[in-house]
């Protein structure tokens, strides 16, 4: 499957192992991935903040450059804050004719034109597993199923809520994608009390006290619900949850090293993929314990 | 056709003396009656003590806010046999909403958290001079945007369900941000920046928010409270500049001017330049932005010892290729005097140009583009 992406801005700044892993395991499902090199960035909630006309007018761009992937089934993202964001723009867009005309006269130097939706979607590697490529075809590849590795989902506020904008009209059961492929790759979710809550990093520079409180309190909860590691497709929850981590753990008073693996990390594990190759060893909170639990299951085979 | 479904509702009494605790009630409806109605009918028949707040049945007084598996809701709109799907192991789970402390059962005191916030906004229009001999006379095309802000209904439900309440009580919240913005966009309120930097210099104010979507996803009438709260930071910082203690104004600016130089963001940069209000220099001379930058050292460190971030990440950052494209994008839309923006809840969404969606007729497409804003 031939595919426009766009890996986002932080995937190639601060947790450039999420980049690496999505490129090593896009081959192993058959996904030809054609890179956005022009595209800007989606504005991640602060340019729509600041003007809607500009972040509308930037995510226009990404998806008219997208559009002209010839033979692109869509665009891949694997950000949840890039889904949101730019969900939010296409709602806009997509509602109203003569916005969207005036939106595409700022494009028109550039030669480029949105076309309203259609056929032609945006889906975050998630939705994609799940919608596009399939969960029997993701089983049917795994040859190192993650038996008992306890995985936590954590999902990001962008890509579960507003369930209106985010297309759960049509797949109701987005907000569980990520338990089916926990277990698609033979891992077990586990449950806890901040799965689809936030992470706080949207308040790390104007409330940090209050933007690391969550962080600590949803890795304490799935420390104590017993998971090994917590599983996540937003790399900006990531520089919360892994990155901050050990600066969360005053404000939840206790010792956390919970890991935190990006979603094509844990898809690449399943899938038989090196743990250097996946920048496992990338990471501020040690994934040895994961690391561990895989190794004994290479040695069991 | 009716229907046996379970309710199981978290009992509560202070007076009791004994603990919380979950007591179950079969009750028979039509799956499209509401939940509320299944309380009702437990209190009827099987225990007249189930405490819950109801009036209207008809989700405009706003009183029976509760969570329902989980999820803040009014229990009068929501039905009962949808409920009864999405509940665990079958039983519907009721909860007093979050939060809020509960007074008795389903009950929670509104007072001590909603209607504190709600006072602590200046709820009141504050007009300035005598008041016109008749009515104040409004541009309709002005009031569009403060429509939505107005439809609150003060049930509480999207404080129950705000996450940066959670962990900071002190927060403003979304209902009574959403209520705030409802006057600072009223065209006859002469306060809008005495309020804005009050709400902008307060650390529980609308910096504070995480911007989840929670309140959006939950709010009855569609308030989207979040929405308001950045309207509000857009007015803050755009309309009056108010460069506030907590880095609202720094954050916003460091980000658009980082796009606007390179088309992509850089980490590195957005972290100084946040405190600096956008500035790099400014962020070396402010002694709070210092004392902000060395708690954030070790996390830096940390990143550099890991191998995530190399000194390359975070000391060179490339712009786009066509980078120029992005700037000129930026001058066409910053260089107008109003910012345009489109306003679903006024036009509904969808299918406009095949005329087919309500209410999306030329002419509703011409007025959902409101002009909003005012140079400084």
């Amino acid at each position: 499957m031939k595919l426009a992406y766009w890996p986002g801005c932080v995937s190639r700044g601060f947790t450039p192992e999420l980049h690496g892993a999505m490129a090593a395991v896009a081959p192993k499902l058959g996904l030809e991935l054609v890179q956005l090199d022009r595209a800007n960035c989606c504005g991640a909630g602060v340019i729509a903040e600041h003007n809607q006309e500009l972040v509308d007018t930037l995510n226009a761009r990404t998806f008219a450059l997208a559009q002209s992937v010839d033979g692109a089934a869509g665009m891949v993202n694997i950000c949840s804050t890039c889904q949101g964001a730019q969900s939010e723009c296409q709602e806009r867009l997509d509602a109203d004719a003569a916005y969207r005309a005036h939106i595409n006269e700022h494009l028109e130097p550039e030669g480029l034109e949105y076309e309203k939706g259609g056929a032609w979607w945006n889906k975050n590697f998630l939705w994609l597993l799940v919608e596009e490529i399939g969960l029997d075809v993701l089983r049917d590849r795994v040859v190192r199923p993650l038996e008992g590795l306890r995985v936590g989902p954590f999902y990001g506020c962008y890509i579960v809520r507003p369930t209106r904008r985010l297309g759960f009209e049509f797949y109701p059961e987005r907000d569980r994608y990520l338990e089916m492929v926990i277990e698609a790759c033979g891992a077990e979710p586990v449950q806890y009390a901040g799965s689809h809550k936030c992470c706080g990093f949207p308040i790390v520079t104007l409330h940090r006290e209050n933007s690391l409180r969550q962080a600590g309190r949803h890795m304490a909860d799935a420390l104590d619900a017993g998971a090994d590691c917590v599983v996540t497709p937003c790399p900006l929850c990531h520089l919360n949850l892994d990155l901050q981590q050990p600066e969360a753990r005053p404000f939840v008073e206790r010792d956390l090293g919970m890991p935190v693996l990006h979603l094509p990390q844990l898809v690449g594990l399943a899938l038989g993929l090196d743990i250097k190759d996946l920048g496992l060893h990338r990471h501020v909170v040690k994934t040895d314990p994961v690391q561990e639990k895989v190794a004994a299951l290479a040695g069991a085979a | 056709m009716t229907e046996t479904y379970t309710l199981k509702i978290r009992r509560y009494d202070p007076e009791s003396g004994s603990a919380a605790y979950w007591e179950e009630f079969g009750v028979d409806l039509p799956p499209e009656r509401s939940v509320l109605d299944g309380i009702l009918q437990a209190r009827d028949r099987q225990d007249g003590s189930i405490a819950i707040r109801c009036s209207c049945q008809a989700a405009i007084c706003g009183s029976c806010g509760v969570r329902i598996n989980g999820k803040s809701r009014l229990a009068c709109n929501t039905k009962i046999g949808l409920a009864a799907e999405a509940a665990p192991n079958g039983a519907i789970v009721v909860e007093p909403m979050g939060n809020m402390p509960v007074l008795k059962d389903l009950i929670v005191d509104m007072d001590a958290v909603h209607w504190k916030k709600v006072q602590r906004v200046v709820p009141w229009l504050l007009p300035e001079g005598d008041p016109p001999e008749r009515e104040y006379i409004v541009d309709p095309e002005s009031m569009i945007d403060v429509t939505q802000a107005m439809a609150c209904i003060h049930c509480g439900v999207c404080v129950s369900a705000c996450l940066s309440m959670e962990v900071d009580p002190d927060f403003i919240g979304p209902a009574a941000l959403a209520k705030a913005y409802r006057f600072v966009g009223d065209p006859r309120d002469a306060h809008a920046e005495d309020r804005l930097l009050d709400l902008a210099e307060d650390p529980h104010g609308i910096y504070d928010c995480t911007h989840c979507f929670a309140c959006v996803e939950v709010c009855p009438k569609d308030v989207a409270p979040m929405n308001q709260i950045m309207r509000l930071r857009r007015r803050a910082t755009g309309d009056y500049g108010i460069k506030d203690a907590n880095n609202g104004y720094g954050h916003e600016k460091a980000f658009t001017d980082l796009i606007h130089k390179y088309g992509w963001l850089s980490e590195a940069q957005l972290l100084p330049k946040s405190y600096g209000d956008g500035s790099l220099i400014r962020a070396q001379l402010k002694p709070a932005a210092v004392r902000e930058l060395a708690a954030k050292f070790p996390t830096i460190v940390r990143g550099l010892a890991s191998g995530k971030v190399s000194p390359k990440t975070a000391l060179i950052h490339h712009k786009l290729r066509d980078q120029d494209e992005i700037r000129r994008i930026y001058d066409e839309v910053e260089s107008k005097d109003d910012r345009l923006e489109l306003n679903l809840y006024i036009i509904g969404e969808d299918g406009s140009e095949e005329g087919e969606a309500a209410g999306s007729g030329g002419g509703a497409e011409e007025g959902a583009m409101a002009e909003g804003g005012q140079e400084s």
